[in-house]
């Protein structure tokens, strides 16, 4: 019996050293946000600041315009999510409880488009933007990223809407209900669930992309956090402390949702990878 | 009901635009990508048709280093396989038995998969830093002074400074999967197993791994797929530097497409990554197939 319980020990100290060396890195990022060069390069480097510079948070968001680019990815990426959370509503009522003769063959091509990786479109869709006149804003982010999102969030919402039963939709048929209605008023309203793990799946997904980000947008204004703060290191690779308040910026809003809303992020991501 | 859902102009409009922005921003490309493959062409000047020529420059010129990205990203593939998802699965083993503070745990170790890994690669770019770095700076206090060096600088120790962060930052990711691929294992075959006195080595090996076979797929496919379209970690850490020691596919893409202004030649390269990822997911789903006949 004394065995098994040291056993038990030994697994758990396992478990906090892991834990320790996951979250270690995060802390140091926090620590020399905060702090000055003197701190960082000598004194102090891996302790907590002894005097906390919150100025450089300041020069992170007005100077080095983080402020800008985190705007520009909430706007990119917001757009994203909603754009396509509606599209796919749509496609996936049709392809789950329509009746027609390519709907196989629609679901199909889907499920080969999941495979297909967004670095093989990287030139094709750059030169696209360039004809529509449209590279460097931020539609050029927000059409590719939903593209390649549709794909993804069609098949949690179809595995969603299989799910439910088909009798509200008859008594709705009944009331007489047009198609579009029922789609409106009664199958929309049920698949929320759906829809916030397919968004949360997107938003991890587009908040950190870096390859199309990095390409087709050049102007600060358009910029979003990822490029943004490969510029900012640049810029500023002497002085770490507002690259560090650049970085917990930067990162801030996916920590936030996940630790909210730990268990539907998981949820979301291992989804995501059972339906890839 | 039925002529409700026959509705040819809402399936119309319900289909439009998915099939719209699937068609024209995925699936073209791909072909676009292959009929680029086969010119010579500077993205302003004529296009010139050179057949599979650049194909063949892609395995014979040494001095373009996509053998090298490839053997790289072979490397990438290589360590994820044998620490990455070994660890996934002794954490998710290990959590799903029941220890104290399992969620808390879960929820740490998932961290760094969310991290965008411009902040991740940023921050390890740090800790490799010559002079200021974490890493240096611990082996000059332990007396090691020797050992320090500029761990991304040189052509040595690049690749292994790369794919450290890139293994590091997905543990937990494979972990989640394969925990709760465990979790949704009837509990009653644990205990049965308990009752007939089986060790805990001998219930993963004989009971727990055999029973999540399709996770264990799924996650193959994820990793070895995943190593060949790797680009974030080396886009912030290198860019493929030092004289391209660190290169993959994807960054040499980019690099031959934006920086040298070879558009038919970074085609091929986009085709050739297309190819690789197809053929390791039909590779990995065939070995899966043999094993259960």
């Amino acid at each position: 019996m004394e065995r098994r319980s040291d056993r038990r020990w030994i697994l758990q100290i396992v478990l906090m050293v892991w834990a320790v060396i996951q979250l270690f890195p995060l802390y140091w990022l926090f620590a020399f946000s905060l702090k000055s060069n003197e701190e960082i390069f000598g004194e102090n480097i891996i302790g907590l600041p002894h005097q906390f510079l919150w100025k450089n948070y300041e020069t992170a968001i007005i100077g080095a315009n983080i402020g800008r680019f985190f705007i520009n990815s909430v706007i990119v990426v917001g757009c994203t999510v909603i754009l396509t959370s509606i599209i796919s509503l749509f496609a996936s009522y049709a392809l789950c409880r329509m009746r027609w003769k390519l709907s196989k063959v629609f679901l199909g091509l889907l499920m080969i488009g999941l495979m297909i990786p967004m670095h093989a479109a990287l030139l094709p869709v750059m030169l696209m933007l360039k004809h529509m006149n449209l590279l460097g804003g931020y539609l050029s982010l927000i059409i590719p990223y939903t593209a390649f999102a549709i794909p993804m969030t069609l098949l949690i919402f179809i595995g969603f809407l299989s799910g439910i039963p088909v009798e509200l939709e008859e008594a709705a048929c009944i009331d007489g209900c047009n198609i579009y209605q029922m789609v409106f008023k009664v199958i929309f309203p049920l698949m929320k669930p759906a829809v916030a793990t397919a968004g949360i799946f997107t938003f991890v997904n587009c908040w950190n992309e870096l390859m199309f980000a990095n390409t087709f947008v050049n102007s600060t204004e358009y910029k979003t956090l990822t490029t943004g703060i490969q510029t900012l290191a640049g810029q500023y690779n002497t002085t770490w402390g507002p690259i560090g308040a650049a970085l917990v910026l930067a990162t801030f809003p996916t920590i936030m949702i996940y630790i909210l809303l730990a268990k539907q992020v998981q949820k979301s991501l291992v989804l995501g990878a059972v339906k890839g | 009901m039925g002529k409700l859902l026959q509705n040819k102009k809402a399936i119309f409009l319900f289909m439009a635009p998915a099939v719209l922005f699937f068609a024209v921003i995925v699936v073209a490309p791909v072909f676009l990508s292959g009929y680029y493959s086969l010119l010579e062409w500077d993205g302003m000047g004529e296009k010139i048709f050179v057949g599979f020529d650049n194909y063949a420059r892609l395995f014979t010129d040494s001095g373009d280093k996509f053998l090298l990205a490839l053997k790289n990203s072979l490397m990438i593939a290589v360590f994820s396989l044998l620490i990455q998802l070994p660890m996934g699965m002794l954490f998710a083993i290990i959590l799903s038995n029941g220890v104290r503070g399992e969620r808390f745990f879960i929820t740490i170790f998932f961290i760094p998969v969310i991290i965008s890994t411009v902040a991740i690669g940023q921050l390890w770019g740090k800790i490799y830093h010559p002079d200021y770095g974490l890493l240096n700076t611990l082996l000059r206090n332990v007396g090691f002074d020797r050992l320090t060096r500029a761990w991304l600088g040189d052509k040595e120790t690049v690749l292994a400074a790369v794919i450290t962060p890139i293994i590091w930052q997905y543990i937990g990711y494979y972990m989640l999967l394969f925990y709760s691929s465990i979790k949704s294992v009837s509990a009653d075959l644990f205990d049965a197993a308990k009752i007939d006195g089986a060790s805990r080595i001998q219930t993963a090996f004989r009971i727990t791994i055999p029973l999540i076979k399709p996770m264990i797929k799924t996650c193959l496919i994820f990793s070895l797929v995943g190593s060949f379209k790797t680009y974030d970690m080396v886009c912030v850490l290198t860019d493929g530097g030092p004289a391209h020691a660190s290169e993959v596919p994807t960054t040499l893409m980019v690099w031959t497409i934006f920086k040298r202004n070879q558009y038919g030649y970074g085609s091929a390269m986009a085709v050739i990554i297309v190819l690789i990822c197809f053929s390791l997911y039909l590779l990995v789903q065939k070995f899966f197939k043999a094993d259960n006949e």
